[in-house]
This record gives structure tokens, sequence and C-alpha cells, in this order.
């Protein structure tokens, strides 16, 4: 019970992720999700603009059919497989957050100042998750990859170009980290 | 079914992901400030099995569920194109502190505001 209810030890997580690679692979498939933003696109008419996205669709509905295992995966672990929704951080983080201006943190997965439901009620909240989604499907799109398809799979199988796409990754992420962030939030 | 195997590993997917608390916006936020080692202890160990686990299934030509040998397609090469788009990635994943997999969990969920980010997504993938 305690293993089903608590946050796992890195040494489980990490293994579990490459077990869910390994299905993959054994499946005839590779891990990728964020070729299914390409595929949503697709399914939406993009094909019509730009000949990127005339692809066979069909052929990705195994992968569809997984982020729609994941959203339901999202519903179970939320409601029936979590404890506690109070996240242990480091106390330099919390620090940190509250000189930016952050309230209750670490009491729900997300700040509520950027993903409460009242953000959407804001122009500045729209803005703001709507750049942010922006970057990453732009990006994902043209690194050709994400931290599943770079980081896991493709540093799995040693693949230098995910390597560059991962240095990128940390590179983008630290400088919104420290750099930026604190003037945007 | 062939594709209910397919719901099943994304559940099982999530539900490490979600074990394994890597999928918060305040943890991301941690992980880049150099405060927690523990998202890089997961993808470090996830990537040392997982080069252990293709190494393998290369040398005994592991057959995967369709007969055929398991295919691992390499990529083809660039620096500038891959180091571009992860540093374009990296800013986004950076402010919404998730990436295309935790989007769809998120909403799972029930984070309400993450469909401005998959909209944001949508138009970027697009762009």
């Amino acid at each position: 019970m305690e293993l089903i209810l608590k946050p796992w030890p890195l040494y489980l997580a990490g293994p579990g992720i490459a077990v869910v690679m390994g299905l993959l692979v054994y499946f005839g498939k590779s891990f990728g999700v964020s070729s299914n933003l390409r595929t949503m696109c697709s399914l939406a008419g993009a094909g019509k603009y730009a000949e990127c996205f005339k692809f066979d669709w069909k052929s990705q509905i195994w992968n569809l059919i997984f982020v729609a295992g994941a959203m339901i995966g999202g519903y179970i672990a939320h409601n029936y497989l979590t404890e506690s929704h109070q996240i242990n951080l480091n106390p330099n983080t919390v620090n940190s957050l509250k000189e930016l201006g952050f309230t209750n943190i670490g009491a729900a997965y997300m700040p509520q100042g950027i993903f409460g439901v009242d953000v959407l009620f804001t122009v500045k909240g729209w803005l703001y998750l709507l750049t942010g989604g922006m970057l990453v499907g732009f990006g994902t799109r043209y690194a050709g990859g994400c931290t599943s398809g770079h980081a896991i799979s493709g540093l799995s199988n040693l693949q230098v170009p995910s390597l560059i796409a991962v240095v990128g990754f940390f590179i983008g992420g630290l400088v919104m980290t420290h750099l930026l962030l604190p003037f945007i939030v | 079914m062939k594709y209910f195997k397919f719901l099943l590993v994304g559940v099982l997917f999530v539900i490490v992901l979600s074990k394994a608390e890597i999928i918060f916006w305040y943890g991301i936020y941690e992980m880049f400030r150099f405060e927690s080692f523990y998202i890089y202890g997961v993808i470090g160990s996830a990537v040392l099995i997982g080069i252990v686990m293709v190494q393998i299934m290369k040398r005994i030509e592991f057959k995967g569920t369709h007969g055929e040998q398991v295919q691992f397609v390499p990529k083809s090469f660039s620096v500038p194109r891959y180091l571009f788009g992860g540093i374009i990635f990296g800013l986004g994943w950076a402010m919404v502190g998730a990436c295309p997999g935790p989007v769809f969990i998120l909403l799972g969920k029930g984070v309400i505001s993450i469909l401005v980010v998959i909209l944001g997504a949508l138009v970027g993938t697009f762009l």
C-alpha cells in the first residue's frame, strides 16, 4: 500500500520509464509522444496547407491511443493513487519562488498563478500559456522529438543528434528559468 | 483489440510518471535550478537501462509482436537543427513545466488551463 500511494524513489521510476519504452519497441513501435502533435495537426486538416502534414495518420493511431491511455492514467493516478497532493520542494526553491511572488507553493501540482482556472479570464494568463505551448510545439517539431523521443529513446540508442537536442533542451530551460522567468511571471 | 495494449502501456507510463512526480511545474523549475537531483536520476537511470536494453535487443536480433526484428531508426544528422529546436523547446518546457506527454496527463488530472498550452503546442507544431 505504501508503494501505491507514496511517491516512488528514482530507482523505481527510472526503470519504469525504460520498461514503457521497451514494451513499445516490443510492439514494433517507438517511444515518442510529440509525434502526436503532428498527427493531431493532420487530423485538423493541416495537410491542406503544408506538405509535411500529409502522411498516413492512420499508422499513428496507436500513438493517439497511447495518449488516451495517458489521460486515463492521469485521472486514475490523481484520484486513486495519490495520498497527498502536496509537493515536497527544496527550501531554496521555495524561497526563490516566494521572491518571485508565488503563493501556496507546492500546494498543488501547478502554481495557481499560472494554471489556476481564473487565469483563463486574463489576457496575460492566455499569453503565457499559449506562448509556452507554442515554444514547446515548434521546438519539438523542429528538433524532431521531445523528452521521450530524444532524451529517453534517442539516448538509449546512443544517437548523437538526440544528445545535441537534449543539450539544447537544457540551454533553453536554464535560460528561461534563470534569466527570463523572473521578468515574465 | 490490437490497439488495447497501447492504451494499457499509456496508463502504465502515466502511473510511473505520476509516482515519480516529475510532471509538475515545480519539479521542472527545481530541476533547472539544480536544487533537486531527482529528475536527473530518473531520466539518467531510464537511459542507462534503455541503453543496455537496446544493445541486448540488437545483439539477440529480438523479435517484436509483429514477428519481425525490432527496428531502431537512426536520426539524421544536423547540429543547428537539433540545437536550435532543442533550445526553443527548452524555453517552453521551463515556462509551462510540461513536455508533450505530461500536458495530456495533466489534462487527465483535471488541469483545465493546460488546454491552452495544448492549443499553443498544436499551433507551434503547425508553424
